[in-house]
């Protein structure tokens, strides 16, 4: 742990050294991209051989590789024996596949075009949902926050659709679009919509005014102070509202899937049930899983790159 | 173009403040903030203007600046309205007000940015300011990686990049540590030197003003009027030893005594609301000072 953070310091100086060359500004983590490459070559040779680095690594992360590996193993231990004894105690074990068969499957899987489909439709599903959302969400969040009229005008239709879950539009959805297709995207939106326009509107309502004012003295017009100072400023609130949004958008959309899908992934999980293929279910479950954590990875990853002035703060987060 | 810019600078910038009254809402919940105040900034003047807190200095600025519309009298910059917020009147504020998205050469651009400027002519004018105000090295950190002084240099440095007639400063040193002040005070000293454009500059410390201006209005406690003006004919530039000169201990005692009473009166009015007053005291000015 310790030498962990050591290492990462060491990277980090040069950055810090260009400016504390003429008067020592805070020491905060220098956000500049080059810096860690430029720190590879320069920062103690002497002490630090790269084999070094790397036993003090493993030294450092091996305790909890090894805690990790021994929750997932028990986890896995638990579920092989319930499935081998087919347990049954209220909660019955006689009809999961155990981990050997899901192995099988996946295995078979692979091969199949069908099920790379089912997740292509899923992830295509998802970024024109939430794509959607995001645009529209982030700009009618920036309206309904900065003007008055806009809020009068937008807020109450948003406040009142607001607590119904995008599951419960289902019927309506399929009534109101015209194919299968379209009212699952809409139900994918409806689920990322709300919480990214509030964040958004969250986000405008918490810019500090004197940016604003300064703005303002330095000929900065209505539009360019939107896009310009509002929009920045409101932009960290909006990625908590992306990465919440981007869950509650996996979660209705697989939801919709398995109601009234064709193809999909949750379709695809849904399906196996009915086809009796069980392992097909857990394997629908993982992947289900994986992909939305990539995307959430995605979401996380799009935030750093757009916002390098908050390098310092968000690497001090939790641990 | 630096000097062109300075030359124009020279022949502009003139503030005049005439019968301004500004109060905040309605009726019983109406406050009187600035009442009745005339001043001027000739045209490369530094003027500042001291008075008890809550006086009005602030909303004063903000009416030059074009934030707050006043409710009589009238506030022109060489003889058209503030009625709006302009680049030719640039502002630097007490609170930090640099963007921090922005990189201190992109806080620098914004303003020129906003002008339509394209970006080669933006990075060489904002080097050029950073380098005049020993900040080049920085350029590319963020607001958050700079000390509080830099980042008000950096803030004077903004408002200045866009060549305004005028530069509004509301108590811009005010959460600097002393030793800080003190060097800030020199960098503007010459940075208005260099540029020679007027200056109205908000501040309740007696020394800053004093080596800072040409001219110093006093106001008096809300409702802000001008209680006095006092010329400082301190020859520039100005040195720290100054401040033992007869001529300074002068003009210092003589503004002490002018903002003390202000400030008593302010406070009494403060008991007076506080219900000391029914206790049957007569708290005036005397009576407060007696009081602690
Ligand atoms: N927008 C406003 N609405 C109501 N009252 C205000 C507003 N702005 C300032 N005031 C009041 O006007 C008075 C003067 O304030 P200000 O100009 O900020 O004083 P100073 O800058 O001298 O400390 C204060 O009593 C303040 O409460
Ligand atoms: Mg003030």
């Amino acid at each position: 742990m310790q030498t962990a953070a050591s290492l990462n310091l060491d990277g980090e100086q040069p950055g810090g050294q260009v400016g504390g060359a003429t008067e020592g500004p805070k020491l905060v983590v220098a956000p500049k991209p080059d810096a860690g490459a430029a720190a590879a070559s320069t920062s103690s040779q002497l002490t630090d051989t790269p084999v070094r680095r790397i036993a003090a690594w493993l030294r450092s992360a091996l305790p909890k590789v090894l805690t990790t590996m021994l929750s997932l193993g028990l986890f896995v231990a638990f579920w092989y024996f319930a499935t081998k004894y087919k347990w049954d105690f209220y909660i019955r074990f006689t009809n999961i596949p155990s981990p050997g068969e899901v192995l099988d499957n996946a295995a078979q899987l692979m091969h199949s075009d069908k099920f790379y489909n089912n997740m292509y439709v899923s992830l295509r599903r998802i970024m024109i949902g939430f794509g959607v959302a995001t645009v529209l969400g982030v700009a009618l969040g920036l309206l309904i926050g900065q003007y008055r009229v806009a809020k009068a005008m937008l807020f109450p239709v948003f406040e009142t659709l607001r607590p119904i879950p995008a599951i419960a539009w289902v019927p309506m959805a399929i009534m109101l679009w015209p194919s299968n297709e379209t009212s699952i995207v809409f139900i994918t939106f409806l689920g990322s919509f709300f919480p990214i326009l509030l964040n958004t509107i969250h986000g405008v309502n918490s810019v500090d005014p004197v940016l604003l004012r300064a703005a303002r003295c330095l000929g900065a017009t209505e539009f360019g102070l939107l896009r310009q100072v509002v929009l920045p400023a409101a932009l960290p609130h909006i990625f908590t509202g992306l990465a919440i949004g981007m869950g509650v958008a996996w979660v209705s959309l697989i939801a919709a899937e398995m109601i009234s899908g064709q193809y999909g992934i949750g379709y695809f999980t849904w399906e196996a049930y009915s086809l009796i293929e069980y392992a097909d279910i857990v394997i629908g479950m993982i992947v289900i899983g994986v992909l939305g954590l990539l995307c959430s990875g995605g979401i996380r990853l799009l935030g750093t790159a757009l916002m390098p002035w908050m390098a310092g703060s968000t690497q001090g987060g939790q641990k | 173009m630096m000097s062109q810019s300075a030359d124009q600078a020279k022949a502009t910038g003139h503030i005049v403040v005439d019968h301004l009254r500004v109060r905040f809402g309605h009726n019983a919940a109406m406050v009187e903030a600035v009442s009745d105040v005339s001043m001027e900034v000739k045209p490369g003047e530094f003027v500042s203007i001291i008075g008890p807190s809550g006086c009005g200095k602030s909303t004063l600025l903000n009416v030059v600046a074009g934030f707050v519309k006043p409710s009589a009298g009238r506030v022109t910059m060489d003889g058209k309205h503030t009625d709006r917020p302009s680049a030719d009147r640039g502002m630097v504020f007490q609170q930090y007000s640099l963007f921090p998205w922005l990189t201190v050469r992109k806080n620098v651009e914004f303003g020129l940015k906003q002008k339509g400027l394209d970006a080669n002519h933006r990075e060489e004018a904002a080097r050029t300011l950073l380098g005049l105000a020993g900040l080049l090295a920085f350029e590319n950190h963020y607001p958050d990686q700079l000390s509080g002084g830099m980042k008000q240099r950096v803030g004077i440095v903004r408002a200045l990049a866009t060549s305004p007639r005028v530069l509004l400063m509301d108590e811009p040193f005010g959460a600097l540590d002393a030793q800080t002040r003190v060097v800030m005070q020199q960098i503007l000293t010459n940075m208005w030197q260099r540029f020679r454009i007027s200056v109205l500059f908000i501040t309740h410390d007696i020394d800053e003003s004093i080596f800072l201006s040409d001219r110093i209005y006093v106001m008096t406690a809300r409702p802000g009027r001008i209680k006095a003006e006092i010329p400082i004919s301190l020859v520039r530039p100005r040195t720290p030893d100054m401040a033992l000169s007869p001529e300074y201990l002068r003009i210092k005692q003589q503004l002490r005594d002018l903002i003390t009473e202000e400030s008593l009166k302010a406070m009494g009015g403060e008991l007076k609301d506080s219900g000391l007053a029914g206790f049957g005291m007569e708290v005036g000015p005397q009576g407060v000072a007696e009081l602690i």
